[in-house]
C-alpha cells in the first residue's frame, strides 16, 4: 500500500477510530484510549496503514486550538478574572515545582544542566487535549477538581511561551547564544494580545453580525473557523501558542449572541480533530525505542507520572480540593502533553537535545498520555467510591445555569410572548436565526441567542436539557415540526407549545403529538372581525360575544376533521361545508349559543311567571 | 349510596393565587368522588361560559354548590353572569322550564368581616341572611331547595386551625348529602 491518497488517509482514521471508540468506551475505558489504541494499530508499529504520523500530529493540534476556542467561549472575561487566583497560585506552583524537581533529578541522573533543564520543562506541562477532553467527556468541567484542573492547564498554555523563549539561550551552539533573550519578540506578543482583544471588541462583532446577515449557515461556519485559524496564526507569527490566541479569541466572544451559534459550528470539527490528535499520539509512540529499552521507558513513563501526580495531589490538598476529587485532579494532568512533542522539537532544532534524547523523552510522553486513560478508570471504580460515596457537588461557575422556558423564533410572534413572559418576571433563553431580530432584541436586554434552533447542539447549549418549556415560534412550518420531533426525542420532560401557520400545519402539530397550538393569523383575524361587526352596527358585547362563539365553534370543528385526517379529501371537505352551515344557523338562532342574557324575559316582553325587571 | 357524582360545586375567585379560605374550602371538597368542580374562571377567563354544557351539568346533579368569598353583598360578577346566561326561560323557569326543579342548592360562602358586622349596629347594617335574599330567591324560582348556607363569617382574623375545621365541615357536609326529594 504505497499510494497514501488524502481520501484513503481519511478512510483509515475513521475506519480506526469508527471501531476502536465505541468498543473502547462500551468497556468503560472512554473515547481517548481508543483514539489512541486505534493509532497505535494504524501506525508504523501497527498494520503500518499510516506512516507520516508527525505531519498528522502537526495538523491535528488544531483539534486542542479548536477545544481550547470552545472552552473560551465558556468563559466571559469577568469569569476569566475571577479564576486568576487558581491560574496563578495552583497553576504557577504546578510548573515551577515540578520542573525543579525534574530537573534535580536530572542532574542527580547524569545530564547535562541544559538538557534537565529543557527536559523538565517540557515534562512538567500536562496535556490539555487529554485532560480537558477527559473532563468533559464525564462532564466534570464543572466540578472544583475539573475547575481547578482547568485553571492549571491555563497558566502552562501561557507558560510555554517563556519556555520557548529560553530554549535557544540553553544552547550550546556560539550563533544561537548570542542571539540573546529576543525584547522584539516580547513586544511583538504583547502587541498581538492588545490586537486581539482590541480587535475582539469593536471589529469581531460588527463583521459576525454582517456574516450572520446573510443567512448562509456554511459561511457562517466557515468564517467561525477561519476565526480560529487566524487567530491561532497571528499568535503562531510571534511565537506564541495557537491554543491561547483562540482561547483568547473565544473568551472575548463568550458574551456575544453567537456564542451558541460558533459553539455548535465549531463542535463536530473539534470532535474529530481531537479524535485525530490522539491517533496520532498513539501512531507516534515509537515502539522501535520501547522495545530497544523497555524497563527504561516504562520507567520513566510511570515514574513521571508518579511525580506528576504526587505533586498535585499535594498542591490540590493544600489548595483545599475536597479530598474525594483529589485522585481525580492529581490524576488527570498527570501526563506529559502535546507542548512537550513542540519543547522537545525545539530543543533538537537549537541544538539543545541529541536526537536520542528527542526520541526517548517523547515517547515517554506518548506513553504517559496512554496510562491517564486506565488511570482515570482505576480512579473511577476504585478510588473514589472508596474515599466517598456522596456525589460530587456542582458548581454553576463555568456552566450556564438556562432559563426554564426556551422561546425558538423571536421575530413578530415569538417577540410577544417573551415579552409577555418577561413583564411577568418569567425570563427565557431566546433561539433566532435572523440578525435583525437580534439587533433589536440586545436593546431590550433580552438573552437571545443567534442560530438555528433545529440543531441538537444548540439546544442543549442553550440548556434543554434543565428546560420545562419550549415555545416554538419559528416562521418556518417544516422546520417547526422538525424541531418538536427534535425536543420530543433528546428532551422528553420538555412541554411544547407551538405558533401554528395554518389549518394544514395545526394537523401536523397534532400529528406530532403538539396539543396546545395557536394559529398565529388567528386571533387577530377574529379581533378585527369583530371590530367589522361593531361598525355595521353590534354592539361591543355582542360583537364579542358572536367572535367568541365563532372561536369555539371553530375549533369544534377543527378537532372534528382532524378525527378523519387519514381518510380522503372529499370527507375533510364535507365535515367543514356541514360545520359551516351549523354555524350560521347557530348565530341567527343565537338564543341557546350566545351568551349574551338572551333571556328576553328579563328586559322586553313580561311573560306569565317571570318577574319584571326595571 | 348515591350515584357517582350528583354534587356539582361552582367556584370563582378574583385572586386564588393569595386566597386561603376559599383555597382550603375548594382543596377540602375537589378530590371527593360525588363532587364535580366547576372553577368558573378557569374555565371562562373570557366570560364566555358555555351554557349548553352548563345546563348538561346542572342537570345531572342532585345539588348545587355555589362556592366563593362575598365582595359587595353578593357573589363574584361571573356567577351573576352564569345566572344570566345560563338559568334561561325554558330551562330554569317559564313554560317547560323545570330542568331544576326538586334540586337541592347549597350556598357555601365567606366573608371578611365577622358576624357581629351583620346587624343595625354594625357596618353592614344588615343581617347576612337578609343580604343574600336575592340568590335564595333565584334558587326557589327555579324551584331549587334552599339549604342552610353554610357561611365562614370573619376571614380576615381566623386561624389556620379555624379554618381548616371549617373546611372539615364542609367536607363533612357534602359527604354525607342525601338528596331531600328523592
Amino acid at each position: 500500500m504505497e499510494d497514501h491518497s488524502l481520501l484513503f488517509n481519511a478512510f483509515t482514521y475513521l475506519l480506526a477510530a469508527v471501531i476502536a471508540v465505541p468498543i473502547s468506551k462500551r468497556l468503560g475505558f472512554g473515547a481517548v484510549l481508543g483514539y489512541l489504541l486505534a493509532g497505535v494499530v494504524i501506525g508504523p508499529w501497527g498494520l503500518r496503514l499510516i506512516r507520516e504520523a508527525e505531519d498528522i500530529l502537526h495538523f491535528a493540534e488544531f483539534g486542542v486550538v479548536l477545544l481550547l476556542f470552545a472552552i473560551g467561549l465558556e468563559l466571559n472575561p469577568q469569569r476569566l478574572w475571577e479564576m486568576r487566583k487558581p491560574i496563578l497560585g495552583l497553576g504557577a506552583a504546578q510548573v515551577i515545582i515540578t520542573m525543579l524537581l525534574l530537573a534535580g533529578l536530572g542532574v542527580a541522573f547524569d545530564l547535562s544542566g541544559p538538557i534537565a533543564l529543557v527536559a523538565a520543562m517540557g515534562l512538567s506541562l500536562s496535556s490539555t487535549a487529554m485532560a480537558l477532553q477527559l473532563l468533559t467527556e464525564k462532564n466534570l468541567l464543572p466540578t472544583p477538581a475539573g475547575h481547578s484542573g482547568f485553571s492549571v492547564l491555563l497558566f502552562q498554555d501561557i507558560a510555554v511561551i517563556p519556555m520557548l523563549a529560553v530554549i535557544p539561550l540553553l544552547s550550546t551552539r556560539v550563533e544561537d547564544v548570542n542571539a540573546g533573550f529576543d525584547w522584539l519578540a516580547l513586544l511583538q506578543a504583547l502587541a498581538v494580545i492588545v490586537l486581539i482583544v482590541v480587535g475582539g471588541r469593536f471589529v469581531l462583532l460588527p463583521v459576525l453580525r454582517l456574516i450572520a446577515a446573510t443567512g448562509l449557515r456554511e459561511v457562517f461556519t466557515a468564517f467561525s473557523l477561519l476565526l480560529v485559524i487566524a487567530t491561532g496564526l497571528l499568535m503562531q507569527a510571534v511565537g506564541m501558542s495557537m491554543a491561547l490566541g483562540a482561547f483568547l479569541a473565544g473568551v472575548l466572544l463568550a458574551e456575544s449572541e453567537y456564542r451558541h451559534a460558533l459553539e455548535s459550528d465549531i463542535e463536530p470539527f473539534k470532535g474529530l480533530l481531537l479524535g485525530l490528535f490522539f491517533i496520532a499520539v498513539g501512531m507516534s509512540i515509537d515502539f522501535g525505542i520501547l522495545l530497544r529499552d523497555p524497563l527504561l521507558i516504562a520507567g520513566l513513563a510511570l515514574g513521571l507520572v508518579a511525580i506528576k501526580a504526587v505533586i498535585l495531589f499535594a498542591l490540590g490538598r493544600l489548595y483545599g480540593l475536597p479530598s474525594r476529587q483529589l485522585p481525580l485532579f492529581a490524576l488527570v494532568l498527570s501526563q506529559g502533553g502535546e507542548f512537550a512533542f513542540v519543547l522537545f522539537s525545539v530543543a533538537q532544532s537549537t541544538g539543545v537535545f541529541p536526537a536520542a534524547v528527542t526520541d526517548t523523552l517523547i515517547v515517554t510522553v506518548a506513553l504517559s498520555m496512554l496510562t491517564t486513560p486506565l488511570l482515570m478508570v482505576v480512579n473511577d471504580r476504585f478510588l473514589e467510591p472508596f474515599l466517598d460515596h456522596a456525589p460530587a457537588p456542582k458548581m454553576d461557575d463555568i456552566e450556564d445555569a438556562g432559563h426554564a422556558v426556551i422561546i425558538a423564533g423571536f421575530g413578530r410572534f415569538g417577540q410577544i410572548v417573551g415579552r409577555l413572559l418577561h413583564a411577568n418576571g418569567i425570563d427565557a433563553t431566546v433561539l433566532e436565526h435572523d440578525p435583525n431580530h437580534i439587533e433589536t432584541l440586545r436593546r431590550f436586554r433580552f438573552k437571545v441567542f443567534y442560530g438555528d434552533a433545529c440543531r441538537l447542539e444548540l439546544l442543549r447549549a442553550a440548556g434543554a436539557e434543565r428546560a420545562r418549556l419550549l415555545v416554538v415560534a419559528i416562521d418556518e412550518a417544516d422546520a417547526a415540526l422538525r424541531l418538536v420531533d427534535l425536543v420530543h426525542q433528546n428532551f422528553p420532560q420538555i412541554k411544547v407549545i407551538a405558533r401554528a401557520w395554518d389549518v394544514a400545519h395545526v394537523f401536523e402539530l397534532l400529528e406530532h403529538d403538539v396539543d396546545v397550538y395557536e394559529r398565529e393569523s388567528f386571533e387577530g383575524a377574529l379581533r378585527l372581525g369583530e371590530e367589522a361587526l361593531k361598525l355595521l352596527g353590534f354592539s361591543a358585547w355582542r360583537a364579542k360575544q358572536a367572535a367568541h362563539l365563532f372561536r369555539a365553534h371553530d375549533e369544534e370543528t377543527l378537532r372534528e376533521i382532524y378525527r378523519h385526517y387519514h381518510e380522503d379529501f372529499e370527507v375533510r371537505a364535507r365535515i367543514s361545508a356541514d360545520a359551516r352551515e351549523r354555524l350560521r344557523e347557530m348565530m341567527q338562532s343565537d338564543e341557546e349559543h350566545l351568551s349574551i342574557a338572551a333571556d328576553e324575559a328579563w328586559h322586553e316582553t313580561v311573560s306569565e311567571n317571570a318577574p319584571t325587571s326595571r | 349510596m348515591s350515584r357517582a357524582a350528583d354534587i356539582v360545586v361552582y367556584f370563582a375567585h378574583l385572586a386564588i393565587e393569595q386566597s386561603v379560605i376559599n383555597r382550603s374550602l375548594r382543596d377540602a371538597v375537589y378530590d371527593l368522588p360525588r363532587v364535580r368542580l366547576r372553577d368558573l374562571h378557569e374555565l371562562y377567563p373570557d366570560f364566555y361560559i358555555d351554557a349548553v354544557t352548563e345546563r348538561a351539568v346542572m342537570q345531572a346533579a342532585d345539588l348545587i354548590v355555589f362556592q366563593h368569598p362575598i365582595y359587595w353583598y353578593a357573589a363574584p360578577a361571573i356567577f351573576k353572569h352564569f345566572l344570566d346566561t345560563v338559568l334561561t326561560r325554558g330551562y330554569a323557569y317559564g313554560p317547560d322550564g323545570t330542568a331544576l326543579h326538586g334540586k337541592d342548592f347549597l350556598l357555601a360562602v365567606s366573608t371578611g368581616a365577622p358576624e357581629e358586622a351583620y346587624r343595625p349596629d354594625g357596618i353592614h347594617h344588615y343581617a347576612f341572611a337578609d343580604l343574600i335574599r336575592p340568590i335564595e330567591q333565584t334558587a326557589r324560582f327555579c324551584g331549587m331547595n334552599f339549604l342552610p348556607p353554610l357561611v365562614l363569617h370573619g376571614g380576615r382574623s381566623l386561624s389556620h386551625d379555624q379554618i381548616s375545621a371549617h373546611a372539615l365541615r364542609y367536607r363533612q357536609l357534602l359527604e354525607d348529602y342525601r338528596p331531600t326529594s328523592t
